[in-house]
């Protein structure tokens, strides 16, 4: 049944002269090219890319995707990343053609609905993170972080405050010292104890009157709510720093509890993961922030204001930090996270971290047991399970488990991260997960840890390929196709 | 709710198996005084056929390319997107995956990646390619990063002003805290001043310089003398960072035959919608010999446990999950499935068609200038050679009345430059790209000009 050509390269599959688009004839007078452009500016040939017929590309594609795991084929939890059902409802309108060809240099009076669009969204967020300055300009989470981080720069800059380092525990993810670093920061790491929690005699030893920032990912990247973040916004505040929320796991406490109400200066959301927007093989993603009224002076140009009935562009703004990037924001993303909170509604937004929180807790219950877990009992949205012992009696390793799970189809977890728990398998089922599901999984994976240590090691056995050669990809790189090589 | 599967029942058995009794209990670890004690304040939920009426009437209040002529450009183009884009990125095995961590079952996606650097390298004619960054302006600051970063020079960095004005606003936020100076070098102000430009760079090229950026087609659509330029910038051994544009790469010199040792671009011409903006591509590659310098995913060829070929994301020695703050960059998400649209995009047009796609850039836009200038009203600001967009200098001095007025009769006829450059406040830029019909720019040129018999010409 499988199809073989579809690893065969678009450039092995080229045949000379064969052609898929073809344009109409050039229905305004020709000019020779060379009375239009300079000698030396034209290139003789064409750019030597593939030639193919159309019926090539899209069997080639169609097949290609076939090998990839996907949410709308396998269960897929993935910690820290949220992989929930994209909803094709978000889809369709995210393709209406009266937003998806906007061209961003339109005159406002001609996007009135993309602009009321916009700043209800900003009202939402400001709402949920119970932050109300917003900008919908990052990209992506890591660009949030930057830009918030930004933010904080000019803030301190704005009191005559030379600040230097940024502090983030030990458990966070690595976007976040390198965000600081990218933000002109020193990126401090603090401790966490074993059950998550950040290691307060740490904190406190490095808080000072240098410390700009200090970032949480609260709930934790081991899916643990720091119940101590009221007293540790109250330290860095004392110390004059701010407390910056990386918002990755916003599913486990939308409409639950608030950043901004816990003590967080700002934060950005992923809607990419919190809010469904398709993760698309990589991307796209946004990486909305959200900051206190004080900070809100700094965000990046413009912002979306509303003057009664009409809807503007602020590009006023004397404090801001300026551009982060080209245009308005990654708007199709904004436009899928606008249809997924007005499907929801604040009741339905509850009930999404509930049943995450549920789904992950039950899936906890059915695991633990084989599989302990750092944290204890309980968890929020996701929780980390350590095959530390089981490596240690047999050697199995928490990568030969996540491969061998590959084979009874489904996606593994995110495996070593946080790097402060050994052997670590990062689990988040979603909310859109069924108990039988769950049920099945667990049994999957119990079922994998009385396998023989051979078969696992050697695992995946029924996927396209088994494990790559990671250390020859990388010592010997091969990051284009040639055509010497493929000849050889 | 709609995407929730578990019934009540079901809810109550895992409640059961968990060993709390409500779905309050799962909460307790969160402090009952930061818990909020009521209902967010967000409108009602909306059904599917409700979501459907409501943002159609959203919808209804834009009006989009398609209903209005699109003669508007400066780095968001309204060609030409096959359908066999839309339907193939359209697949639920491309867009509900993540990014490629377990190579086995990511194949799909790690292959496209890899086929996207090896067009990117066919385009430009460059050594590497990563696997996407964000958008043109993002990339163009990550470009001067990573020449500052190879260079090991952070004094200085030259940028010309006919660079894209939003992609300098987005560098001069990226170097604000990094002790780096951003020098930008006027260009081209009317007139043959491309020498004038090499000359001004030259001069301010020192031994802490990492880079000198550059566009071409410029902002202003007019091609720059890269070579020069690339010429001088070595001289004084910095780097030379070019901005280009993907589809003029089907008719014109590739950068890397013009010495230049990082490309970047907006990626948004090869398949991608408008959309306001975003999302987009960023397109960086680079010299072999930068290669562990780069920024972003890279998928990289290997064989798997039995010698089969196939693909793994590498080099990630590079990256923020392994290197934290000494990390290349801070990206991790990416621009994955606009990446996959320009493959697609890429592999359908073949040679020929993105020839072709060039050339009737070129064709249109040239026609376009020459009939508007025809008005006595216009001139073009520059003499340069241009691509596919080309500045109008309205001499009544009246872009907005123009613009206004064009736009009610059904046209977005350019962008005006007053809001980036004080000396090109009456000037407009005007984009035409293949999918602008002869009957269409006839339209633009009469809406324009017609204006011109009520306005007053100063003499
Ligand atoms: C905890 C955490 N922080 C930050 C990020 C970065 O977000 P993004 O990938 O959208 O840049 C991620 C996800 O990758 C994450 O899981």
């Amino acid at each position: 049944m499988r199809n073989t050509s579809a690893t065969q390269l678009l450039f092995e599959l080229s045949q000379p002269g064969r052609r898929g688009a073809l344009l109409p004839k050039c229905d305004v007078p020709v000019q020779a090219l060379a009375s239009l452009l300079p000698e030396g500016a034209i290139s003789e040939q064409p750019p030597q890319i593939p030639e193919l017929g159309e019926p090539d590309v899209v069997r080639h594609f169609t097949n290609l995707s076939t090998l990839n795991m996907s949410v709308d084929t396998h269960f897929y939890p993935l910690g820290s990343c949220t992989m929930k059902y994209n909803p094709k409802r978000n889809e369709r309108e995210a393709s209406l053609p009266g937003l998806l060809h906007l061209h961003p240099y339109q005159r406002e009076e001609t996007i009135q609905g993309l602009l009321a669009l916009l700043s209800e969204l900003q009202d939402m967020l400001a709402e949920i993170s119970g932050l109300p300055a917003v900008s919908l300009q990052p990209a992506a989470g890591a660009h949030g972080e930057w830009t918030a981080l930004m933010v904080a720069a000019a803030y301190f800059r704005d009191r005559q405050e030379k600040r230097t380092k940024v502090l983030a525990p030990d458990s966070a993810h690595g976007t976040n010292p390198a965000s600081a670093r990218m933000a002109g920061f020193d990126a401090v790491s603090v401790k966490s104890r074993a059950n998550g929690y950040v290691d307060l005699d740490d904190l406190r030893s490095k808080l000072d009157d240098q410390t700009a920032v200090f970032m949480i990912t609260n709930p934790s990247t081991l899916g643990i709510f720091d119940e101590q973040i009221a007293e540790i916004a109250e330290m860095v505040h004392t110390a004059g720093g701010l407390i910056y929320l990386d918002g990755a796991n916003m599913n486990a406490i939308l409409g639950v509890t608030r950043p901004g109400d816990f003590g967080a200066d700002m934060m950005h959301f992923n809607p990419h993961k919190t809010f469904s927007g398709p993760h698309g093989g990589g991307g796209p993603g946004a990486g909305p922030i959200c900051v206190t009224e004080t900070l809100g002076a700094f965000l990046p140009t413009p912002v979306v204001v509303r003057n009664g009935e009409q809807y503007a562009f602020d590009g006023n703004r004397p404090k801001s930090i300026g551009r982060v990037r080209s245009f308005f924001g990654n708007v199709g993303v904004l436009v899928r996270t606008y249809c997924y909170l007005r499907t929801h509604g604040a009741d339905g937004l509850r009930r999404v971290s509930e049943n995450a929180v549920l789904n992950a807790n039950y899936l906890l219950s059915q695991v633990r047991h084989f599989l302990p877990s750092p944290q204890g009992e309980r968890c929020l949205h996701e929780f980390v399970a350590s095959a530390a012992d089981i490596k240690k009696e047999r050697g199995v390793s928490a990568m030969d488990i996540a491969k061998r799970l590959l084979d009874y189809g489904y996606h593994a977890p995110t495996v070593y991260f946080p790097q402060t728990v050994p052997e670590a398998m990062m689990i988040e089922p979603t909310e859109t997960e069924s108990k039988d599901t769950l049920d099945a999984f667990a049994a999957t994976l119990f079922k994998i840890t009385g396998e023989a240590d051979d078969l696992l090691h050697d695992a995946p056995h029924s996927t396209r390929i088994s494990r790559p050669n990671e250390v020859q990809a990388a010592r010997k790189p091969v990051l284009k196709w040639s055509p010497a090589a493929s000849d050889a | 709710m709609p995407y929730i599967l578990n019934t009540p029942d079901e809810q109550h058995a895992m409640l059961e198996a968990i060993g709390v009794s409500s779905l309050d209990d799962l909460f307790t670890s969160i402090p009952s005084a930061l818990r909020l004690d009521r209902p967010l304040e967000m409108g009602p939920a909306l059904t599917e056929m409700e979501l459907s009426r409501h943002m159609a009437e959203l919808a209804a209040r834009n009006q989009p390319a398609g209903e209005k002529v699109c003669f508007l450009g400066g780095g968001s183009y309204d060609h030409f997107i096959p359908a066999v884009v839309d339907a193939i990125a359209s697949r639920g095995e491309y867009y509900t995956s993540y990014t490629p961590y377990q190579p086995e079952v990511s194949q799909g996606n790690l292959q496209a990646m890899f086929e996207y650097q090896t067009l990117i390298c066919q385009l430009t004619a460059m050594d590497v390619s990563n696997a996407s960054l964000y958008d043109g302006g993002s990339a163009t600051a990550e470009a001067v990063l990573m020449a500052m970063s190879v260079t090991k020079r952070s004094g200085k960095v030259l940028v010309l002003d006919s660079v894209h004005p939003e992609y300098r606003q987005v560098l001069e936020t990226y170097l604000e805290n990094l002790d780096t100076e951003l020098v930008t070098v006027a260009s081209a102000n009317g007139g043959d001043v491309k020498n004038i430009a090499v000359e001004n760079i030259a001069a301010e090229i020192d031994a802490n310089t990492a880079c000198v950026v550059v566009q071409s087609p410029n902002f202003f659509g007019c091609l720059e003398d890269v070579e020069t330029l690339a010429r001088a910038a070595h001289e004084k051994g910095a780097l030379l960072v070019m901005v280009f544009d993907p589809i003029s790469l089907g008719l014109l010199k590739r950068p890397g035959e013009m010495d230049v040792d990082i490309v970047v671009a907006e990626g948004q011409s090869l398949g991608s919608p408008m959309s306001f903006g975003g999302p987009y591509l960023g397109i960086m590659a680079c010299r072999e010999r930068f290669v562990r310098r780069l920024p972003g995913r890279i998928a990289g060829e290997t064989v798997d446990r039995r010698g089969r070929r196939c693909w793994v994301l590498t080099l990630q020695t590079r990256e923020q999950h392994i290197r934290r703050d000494k990390a290349t960059s801070n990206i991790c998400t990416n621009q994955g499935l606009f990446a996959l649209r320009a493959t697609i995009y890429l592999a359908a047009m073949g040679p020929q068609g993105l020839r072709e796609t060039s050339e009737l850039c070129l064709q249109k836009a040239h026609y376009a200038a020459a009939e508007l200038t025809k008005s006595e009203r216009f001139t073009l600001a520059f003499e340069q050679p241009f691509f596919q967009e080309f500045v109008v200098r309205d001499r009544a001095g009246d872009v907005e009345g123009l613009m206004q007025r064009a736009c009610g009769e059904g046209l977005l006829a350019g962008v005006p430059l007053g809001r980036w450059y004080d000396d090109l406040s009456d000037c407009f830029l005007v984009t035409v790209t293949e999918k602008r019909t002869r009957a269409e720019i006839d339209r633009l040129v009469r809406s324009l000009s017609g204006v011109s018999e009520q306005a007053a010409i100063p003499a």
